[in-house]
């Protein structure tokens, strides 16, 4: 058991109890604080410094060829917290060459940035890349409508990113050469 | 199944476990009695056993017993020695004999699935972000319950064509195909319609139609339903919607008097698919392509959205209230719908009886694919003859209306969804007023003076009779359009507004109270929540002498044809 | 009796009063923008620094400069005040709802009108006092007519009908009453200071405090208790921090004008910055000199116009010193309680400042007996 210990709280001096030096260290303090290196980042015109792992506003990105990447699997809209997702999925038509083995992409894709909490998980959750949080953080618009992002918006604020996997090209190239029999 | 009790059942050893078990049934029916899941492919219930999938590889083994003299060979317990097989066996091609032993989850069969797990998935695309099976595959499943987790497959895959159109409605991804053979086995067996086959050899096999030939049975998409990856999909699905939306409720098919069990399924309101539901005795796992398009009606153009009084739309309360002022005090015939719900038929013969109305009663008839589609194309005829609103069998004209109208019997008219114009009445002689209450319009609901929609099957709550006479309850699935109510609220309001003592509920629990009040009709002591999800057999003997026009068919036989066999 | 020497004279006091005013005015406002640059360079912050005049700021260097100081802004803020709708709450008494905003201001603008600020030298060099009203009892009048203010306070947390202004308004009335004693106690002993029988010196005139400063220390140096006194009384006379009971934005959302808005918000804001300039030009004159330049010093600058410019400049120097001080101490001390206010006035300052004034009544006697 531990013994409890009462602290006697030490009597204020007479100086101390006019409050009148402290307040004078205080004075000087502010005073002394005046000629500080301001810390104000004068925003419009000076942007701060966006981390690598920033979660801005999700995009829709394209692979180095440009070509969409998304092929509308629905799943950031299933894994998406506030509902904020709406993918109507469509098909490539068969004589798009360069993507019809693709077969599937979506025909509208919106984000309601009124709903999205930048949480992320849509880009976790892409099973092709497609979907990022870029650093892109400010978005207003003049009425509700104005803030879901369609598919043309998102593909114009995500751009091309560089891929790792190839994974549809590589499907062409094994389709074309194929294996022997 | 047997049901014979004790006598039929065999004692097996189910990982350690004695169990009882059926007589007869193979390993995988075997061990899922008990909760143990033996993963297969190429096993399904209701078609032959194929075994070529070797994924319900389990290990078996019997007691011993001595090759001469044939007595038990016992260890130094004295308990009888297990002659185990040195490899493992599949569970679907193997049946239960009493002792027998089998191990489920020993690291020979673990080892064996892994295995099998990876071969299937050596030249498997792994397209399951564009594939449709996605979120309901065996692969899928498999591979997370019973796979290596990891490729050691470093080679180039196979590629494949990826749309093929087998039929109409089937579009066939060949990548995705593991041989299993089901869609080849459903077309012999169930619709002997033996179109499909294997060809090439090795790991290039693929499905493919005979030549001349394309998968456009009445049937064909009970293969998208068998097939246990995304090989086979339906054309008209097809990239529509992830089933991880779809919320699945159950349902019976309205098409025919089969009755089909069914489910719906719908994502925030809207059906975007319907798929079979298993009814051994009704269904088994299969359903007619031409049912899976009904819920288009739901959404189409010409469907009924608001109530009308003489061409002007009112709010529905109006409209009830202006066809009771029509009503009271005139002769009226009512026109019933074999397409109406049991309860709804009940509500109808008791608002008849109520205004000492004449009923008309007309079928809908085609022809009978010997399967599940049958010749009585309304889900409920038999219905109004166990409710009491007709007592003879409908045909599929309706000479007597014509003749109450020509000799002026009648001079109200109640019309429940039917088209009067092809009931054989020419729609000139309907000088009367018609009170319309259907779910999508037609030549009569555009005479009608007082038009009332109502919710298609999907949308409310109620039961069907089926051909066997089996009851079947059906639960909503989706809301109907705003504003609309469900037939029985309309039915009960004009019972309630034409007679002053009446006091009916549109409740189904009520309901149900009343109809199975009587000992002698074939629905007594039955309660609407208890009904089971596979339905009730009644007894319809009352009705044997009437001529009903199904043919025999996938679990039904008419009656006359099994009195002369 | 009508002739146009008093019209002249009378025209020349009503220019004066409006110049007067403006200075005032324009101080008040200056303020503002002081305080809010202060407290953003105190917080490590640059302030207000956007608003820029189309022509003025395009000057190169000096525009820039002025925009980065935020020169313009009080013109954006008063420009903002003036155009705002004038939102009337439904519930509040319309005519002293009205009526409050006025009454807050007229006394501040009312006791300038006795400040003497600066000396003119006639031509034989005599000096005339720069003042509006040469009142021989101008810190009476001072004393008196600022504390009206506070009806402005108390009239808009009543008649605004609703709990938080009702409360700062009584804090307000309570806080006044308890710091007006101490500040005209604190008082008392300076005029006994400055009066000296006999030589015509009266201690209720400002000019003659002031004069009385003149080459012999201030005031500042000789009552440093009474500067001390009145200094904390006159913070709380203008419900500075950290005595802003009637305003407790932590507390009462926002004091006594929660229900005001626009430009009737305005009134009120400068007129509280209005009370901080003509508090601090009362402390400049009663402690601190005047335009009188360092104590025991006399005044370098010559007896002419020259001179009185300087002088006033000096003056203005030394209330712009304190304006500033006022600021400072709002952002560095934390807000009192109201128990603690209270106590402050009741407990501490009264007594001291009667001790103070039995001091000083008998220091005054032993210094003013006559040579035995």
């Amino acid at each position: 058991m531990a013994k409890t210990v009462v602290l006697q709280r030490k009597p204020l001096s007479l100086s101390e109890r006019t409050y009148l030096p402290q307040i004078v260290t205080g004075l000087k303090t502010t005073f002394s604080n005046m000629f500080k290196e301001k810390v104000t980042l004068q925003y419009p015109e000076e942007k701060p410094s966006i981390p690598k792992n920033f979660r801005g506003v999700p995009t829709l990105v394209k692979d180095p060829n440009g070509r969409e990447k998304c092929v509308s699997c629905q799943l950031c809209e299933f894994v998406c917290p506030p509902k904020a997702i709406r993918i109507t999925p469509g098909s490539v038509p068969e004589d798009e060459e360069d993507r019809e083995h693709v077969e599937k992409a979506p025909q509208e894709f919106e984000i309601n940035m009124l709903r999205c909490i930048y949480c992320g998980y849509c880009q976790e959750v892409c099973p092709e890349e497609a979907i990022f949080l870029q650093d892109e953080y400010s978005t207003s618009g003049y009425s509700r409508e104005e803030m879901i992002n369609n598919k043309a918006k998102l593909y114009e604020l995500g751009g091309t990113l560089p891929d790792q996997h190839y994974k549809w090209d590589k499907k062409k190239i094994a389709e074309e050469e194929g294996n022997a029999h | 199944m047997s049901t014979n009790g004790k006598s039929s059942m065999v004692t097996i050893n189910l990982d350690g476990n004695d169990v009882e078990v059926p007589a007869g049934i193979n390993l995988v029916e075997a061990a899922g009695i008990h909760g143990t899941e033996v993963p297969h492919y190429c096993y399904h219930p209701q078609l032959s056993v194929a075994g070529n999938c070797r994924m319900c590889l389990v290990e078996m083994g019997t007691p011993m017993r001595d090759r001469a003299t044939g007595e038990a060979v016992l260890d130094e317990n004295g308990v009888q020695k297990i002659g185990w097989i040195p490899k493992p066996i599949i569970g679907c091609g193997t049946n239960v004999s009493p002792g027998m032993h089998i191990k489920t989850k020993s690291p020979m069969v673990t080892d064996s699935r892994e295995g099998i797990m990876e071969f299937l998935l050596v030249n498997h695309p792994l397209d399951c972000p564009i594939c449709d099976q996605a979120g309901e595959c065996r692969l899928q499943e498999f591979a997370t319950d019973y796979g290596r987790g990891y490729s050691r497959y470093v080679e180039r895959k196979n590629v494949k064509p990826k749309r093929t159109k087998l039929g109409p409605r089937v579009t066939l991804d060949d990548e995705r195909c593991i041989l299993c053979s089901r869609c080849i086995r459903f077309c012999q067996e169930v619709v002997d319609d033996d179109v499909l086959g294997f060809v090439d050899r090795g790991s290039f096999s693929t499905l493919t139609c005979f030549p001349g030939k394309e998968l456009s049975n009445n049937y064909s998409l009970n293969t998208v339903d068998l097939c246990p990856v995304g090989a086979l999909t339906s054309t008209d699905f097809r990239f529509k919607m992830r089933v991880w939306f779809l919320k699945e409720s159950p349902s019976v098919c309205t098409e025919s008097s089969a009755g089909s069990n069914i489910l719906v399924s719908s994502r925030e309101g809207e059906i975007h698919r319907i798929t079979p539901r298993r009814n051994d005795s009704v269904n088994d796992s299969w359903m007619t392509d031409s049912g899976r398009e009904l819920y288009k009606q739901v959404k189409s153009d010409n469907r009924l959205l608001s109530a009308s009084v003489s061409g002007n739309s009112l709010n529905l309360s109006e409209a009830i209230s202006s066809a009771i002022d029509l009503l009271k005090g005139k002769n009226v015939g009512i026109v019933g719908s074999c397409r109406s719900s049991v309860e709804e038929q009940y509500l109808l013969n008791k608002l008849s009886k109520n205004l000492k109305a004449k009923k008309f009663l007309r079928g809908h008839f085609g022809d009978d694919d010997g399967i599940l589609l049958s010749a009585d194309r309304s889900p409920n005829l038999r219905g109004n003859l166990v409710t009491g609103f007709s007592n003879k069998y409908p045909s599929d004209v309706l000479p007597e209306l014509a003749q109450a109208l020509e000799k002026k019997q009648i001079d109200a008219l109640i019309v429940v969804g039917e088209e009067l114009s092809e009931s054989g009445v020419d729609l000139d002689d309907v000088n009367i007023p018609v009170i319309f209450l259907g779910t999508h319009q037609n030549k009569t609901s555009e005479l009608s003076t007082v038009v009332i929609p109502t919710l298609t099957s999907f949308e409310k709550s109620g039961s069907f009779i089926n051909r066997n006479f089996r009851l079947q309850s059906f639960k909503q699935s989706v809301p109907g359009p705003a504003g609309l109510l469900p037939d029985l609220h309309i039915i009960v309001s004009l019972i309630n507004g034409l007679s002053e003592d009446a006091d009916q509920s549109s409740d189904l629990a009520s309901i149900w109270k009343q109809m199975s009040k009587s000992t002698t009709n074939p629905l007594h002591g039955i309660v609407y929540s208890k009904i089971p999800g596979d339905g009730i057999q009644l007894d319809g003997a009352k009705w044997d002498s009437l001529p009903f026009v199904e043919k025999k068919a996938l679990h039904f036989s008419p009656l006359k044809q099994t009195q002369s066999a | 009796m009508f002739d146009l020497e008093m019209l002249l004279m009378l025209g020349l006091k009503v220019l004066f009063a409006l110049l007067m005013i403006g200075a005032v005015m324009t101080m008040a406002g200056y303020s503002v923008l002081a305080e809010r640059k202060v407290s953003a360079w105190m917080q490590g912050r640059v302030g207000p620094n956007r608003t820029v005049l189309p022509l003025v700021g395009s000057i190169p260097i000096v525009g820039k400069f002025m925009k980065g100081l935020g020169i313009f802004q009080p013109l954006a803020d008063g420009l903002k005040f003036l155009f705002k709708e004038e939102m009337i709450p439904g519930h509040v008494n319309k005519f002293y709802y009205n009526l409050a905003p006025i009454v807050a201001l007229v006394p501040a603008l009312t006791t300038m009108t006795v400040l003497p600020f600066g000396e003119f030298f006639t031509e034989n060099g005599e000096s005339i006092p720069l003042m509006l009203a040469n009142l021989e009892v101008g810190i009476l009048f001072v004393l008196a007519v600022s504390s009206l203010g506070v009806y402005g306070i108390v009239l808009a947390g009543w008649s605004s009908n609703s709990k938080y202004p009702f409360l700062g308004g009584i804090r307000s009335s309570a806080q006044m009453i308890s710091y007006e004693l101490a500040m005209g106690l604190s008082l008392l002993p300076v005029f006994l200071w400055v009066s000296v029988p006999g030589t015509g010196a009266m201690g209720l005139s400002l000019v003659d405090i002031v004069n009385s400063q003149s080459q012999s220390p201030w005031l500042l140096f000789v009552q440093p208790l009474s500067a001390l006194i009145f200094l904390i009384a006159l913070f709380a006379e203008t419900n500075r921090l950290p005595f802003d009971m009637p305003e407790s934005e932590t507390d009462l959302v926002g004091g006594f004008h929660t229900e005001y808005g626009g430009f009737k918000f305005g009134i009120f804001f400068v007129a509280e910055y209005a009370h901080i300039v003509v508090g601090s030009a009362i402390f400049t004159i009663v402690f601190l000199g005047g335009w009188h330049f360092l104590p025991w010093m006399s005044d370098p600058w010559p007896a002419t116009w020259i001179g009185s410019l300087i002088g006033v400049g000096w003056f203005l120097a030394k209330t712009i010193f304190l304006i500033f001080f006022f600021i400072w101490i709002r952002w560095t001390l934390p807000r009192f309680r109201y128990d603690q206010v209270m106590n402050l006035g009741w407990t501490k300052l009264l007594p001291l400042a009667l001790l103070n004034l039995i001091f000083y009544v008998l220091l005054v006697t032993w210094l003013d007996q006559p040579p035995a």
